[in-house]
């Protein structure tokens, strides 16, 4: 096959693309440009998208003896992913932007100009098992990425090929230095990319500029609070309140409104859902039948949730929690697994978090 | 591999491999006082000297340097330090926005940090730029430092009159100094005749090494050095003296200049080839930079060896990995450091829109090109534009 390696710098998809060269597949790495200040250096352990990270990929490239190419995707990026990441905490949701770019980007926008270009796939350093057309979690748990590629379709997991799914990130590192890749030993890459600093709030601040409004208690309708912005707070949200209630029962976000920015804050008992109705779904393979039994997981490595899954309107589920969840925080995605202790949990599809409730007949259960 | 890419770098002569090789059998400072010093010193004075003959320069106005970025560097930084220094009113460049980046980023840096005003040169849609242009920009002249033009474009490949520019700088009494990288060994290039008062080349565009080049400068021409520390050239230039890559730089320069009239017919020939058979497959590609057959001057008004094309509805990246994938190298414009294609500020300045500048490609023909190596490219363009087009497509 001819393969288009997407190669960002880190130890992952260096593995990969060599593993894609080792399996006799006619390779071509590119470095995806997706930051607009290209000139920002690797600050900490994170980034994936500075001037020095593609000189990391186009290290490895050369060493694998592959034709290399750095492809600017960052108007892309930035309308898809940086922009609708802003959008949707201004309207009180949570984003997930690593799967908006998988989504919009890696495996939409490369993936298109890649197959027009001759490529037969795209080859990445996930860390998720795909054969068959099946998409499963990774043998290494605490590494697995099956949820953010639980937005891909049949269709594009059919130009996909993961090599790292079937072993640990320790191995991935194993066989980066043997090979003596300098970026063996290269740190991890945490949360946002775009956020180099890890300063999400202020990241919004800057975008959003201040947006005050109340803090509610759910319990007396009381406003306890104030704060600058919505976008500060993520439902099931604890810390960093800035409330005082008066008795040391710990508050969570239950709630945002954007219009009138009123964020609602309630105890324990009154965080929990078990009930989640979504926007419209996508499938990994053909639409399964509904109703379904299935686990769902709602966020970035949260745990499975066993549940039933039935249509709701306009294409989107309505997913029943087999036990009470606190934090889940709508434009998050439910992804949904068939358990699968031998071959992996397969991902059967996702949907994004619109709304949730506590079922009446459940309360006090 | 069909190598279409030799106004980036082009091979390195044998003649210049041997003679290089001999010199690094020996050792030597050229500044030693013992005889292993003067050896070395004579076999650099001695290429001095033929670098000088090739260039119809005197020995004394060769610097040597670090190459062609050391040396638009030397000359655009130190002529505008000098001449200010001799009349602080002295603070305006002059320059076209078509030049290197070697001569633009030096130009904005003493913007940025050194009160340097730049009146930019309107330049025509070839590229060149003309007496009246750079007359009507310098005004009386008392308030430029320096002026700066090209020999020829690196990327369309438009020879300038120089020699008529440099007349029209003196008249005012302002400094010219050209960037003659692509220039020489292609067309006639005589630094004494031309009048320019600062000259760029390096050797490795020659077949000479890199890392090697020369400011040819007017030996009353006052300019500030970069480096300091030994003072070896003319206390302009300091730093030991890499005897074998002068020495390498001298053959390579020689052997350019001796062959240059033959040369030139024959990659003129295969150039007009090569652009004749794309267009006769992509009927709507069109050639930036001047007509093939434009003339400066009684000489060429185009490099023979370049060809500049583009592809409407087709990205220069996308065209460029696509052949690359068929071992056809070329070259889309200018890069950036990350390796992000940027639209060509050179196509910018003559005119064209990003769209344009963006889908185009530099075919350089040189000394080891051959039909064959036409006919490779012309075996491929045609469905490879086609293919880079339907790529295209679909971006926003």
């Amino acid at each position: 096959m001819r393969v288009l390696a997407a190669m960002s710098g880190g130890v992952d998809s260096a593995v990969a693309a060599a593993l894609a060269v080792d399996a006799g597949h006619d390779v071509t790495g590119v470095h995806l440009a997706l930051s607009q200040d290209r000139q920002a250096l690797r600050s900490g352990s994170r980034g994936c998208c500075s001037v020095e990270d593609s000189h990391d990929a186009r290290r490895v490239a050369d060493e694998l003896g592959i034709p290399f190419y750095v492809w600017d995707m960052a108007d892309r990026f930035t309308e898809d992913v940086v922009d609708d990441f802003v959008a949707e905490y201004a309207a009180g949701r949570t984003p997930n932007p690593c799967l908006r770019c998988n989504e919009k980007i890696k495996f939409s926008a490369v993936l298109d100009r890649a197959r027009a270009l001759g490529f037969d796939a795209v080859v990445t350093g996930h860390h998720a098992r795909l054969a068959d057309g099946e998409l499963r979690r990774s043998v290494d748990a605490a590494k697995d990425q099956s949820y953010v590629l639980g937005v891909l379709t049949a269709d594009q997991l059919a130009a996909a090929v993961f090599p790292l799914g079937g072993m640990t990130k320790d191995r991935v590192r194993e066989i980066a230095a043997e090979r003596g890749f300098a970026v063996a030993t290269k740190a991890d890459s945490h949360d946002i990319c775009f956020i180099p600093d890890g300063d999400t709030r202020g990241f919004l601040a800057r975008r959003l500029g201040s947006r005050p409004g109340p803090v509610v208690d759910a319990a007396t309708g009381a406003t306890v609070g104030a704060h600058e912005g919505t976008y500060g707070f993520t439902v099931g949200q604890r810390r960093g309140l800035g409330v005082s209630t008066g008795d040391q029962e710990p508050r969570y976000v239950l709630g945002i409104e954007p219009v009138t920015r009123t964020v609602t804050i309630g105890t324990a008992e009154l965080a929990g859902v078990d009930e989640i109705t979504t926007a419209g779904a996508t499938w990994t393979s053909a639409a399964p039948a509904l109703p379904l039994r299935a686990q769902v997981q709602l966020r970035a490595h949260g745990e499975p949730v066993p549940c039933e899954v039935v249509a709701g309107a306009d294409g989107g589920l309505v997913i029943a929690l087999d036990a009470v969840q606190r934090g889940v925080a709508a434009g998050q995605s439910a992804v949904l697994y068939e358990p699968d202790a031998v071959r992996g949990d397969r991902v059967l599809g996702q949907a994004a978090i619109r709304a949730t409730r506590r079922r009446p007949a459940a309360v006090g259960r | 591999m069909t190598y279409l890419d030799h106004a980036a770098t082009t091979p390195v002569l044998p003649e210049v491999v041997a003679a290089m090789a001999e010199q690094l059998g020996r050792v030597g400072n050229a500044s030693s006082l013992h005889a292993s010093g003067r050896a070395a010193r004579r076999a650099a004075e001695q290429a001095r000297e033929r670098l000088a003959e090739a260039l119809g320069a005197r020995p004394s106005e060769v610097l040597f340097t670090g190459g062609g970025t050391e040396s638009d560097n030397l000359a655009v930084k130190g002529l505008f330090w000098a001449r200010r220094q001799a009349d602080s009113r002295r603070r305006r460049i002059v320059v076209s926005p078509a030049e290197h980046h070697a001569v633009l980023d030096s130009v904005e840096w003493l913007a940025k940090h050194e009160g340097a005003e730049v009146t930019w040169l309107s330049v025509e849609p070839s590229g060149r730029v003309t007496p009246r242009a750079l007359a009507e920009a310098l005004g009386d002249g008392t308030d430029v430092a320096v002026a700066s033009v090209m020999w020829a474009n690196n990327e369309i490949g438009t020879v300038s009159d120089i020699a008529a520019l440099a007349a029209t700088a003196h008249d005012v009494g302002v400094p010219l100094h050209t960037d003659a990288v692509q220039a020489v060994g292609q067309v006639l290039v005589d630094f004494g005749a031309s009048g320019v008062d600062a000259l760029t080349m390096t050797a490795h565009k020659l077949g000479g090494p890199m890392g090697v080049g020369a400011l040819l400068l007017r030996r009353e021409a006052e300019c500030t050095p970069l480096l300091h520390g030994g003072g070896q050239e003319r206390d302009v230039r300091s730093g030991t003296l890499d005897v074998a890559a002068i020495v390498g730089l001298a053959v390579a320069a020689a052997a350019a200049v001796e062959g240059r009239v033959e040369r030139a017919a024959e990659l003129a020939h295969l150039r007009d080839r090569l652009v004749t058979g794309v267009v006769g497959q992509v009927p709507d590609a069109q050639l930036n930079g001047p007509a093939l057959d434009d003339v400066v001057r009684s000489g060429p008004g185009r490099l023979p060896g370049n060809a500049h094309l583009s592809f409407p509805g087709a990205e220069g990246d996308a065209l460029l990995m696509l052949l690359d994938a068929r071992g056809i190298e070329c070259s889309t414009g200018s890069a950036c450091s990350a390796g992000v294609a940027r639209p060509s500020h050179v196509l910018l300045a003559v005119g064209a829109d990003p769209d344009r500048a963006r889908s185009s490609l530099r075919f350089s023909l040189g000394h080891t090109s051959t039909d064959a190596d036409v006919d490779a490219l012309l075996d491929v363009i045609g469905p490879v534009v086609e293919r880079a087009r339907r790529a295209g497509m679909g971006r926003r």
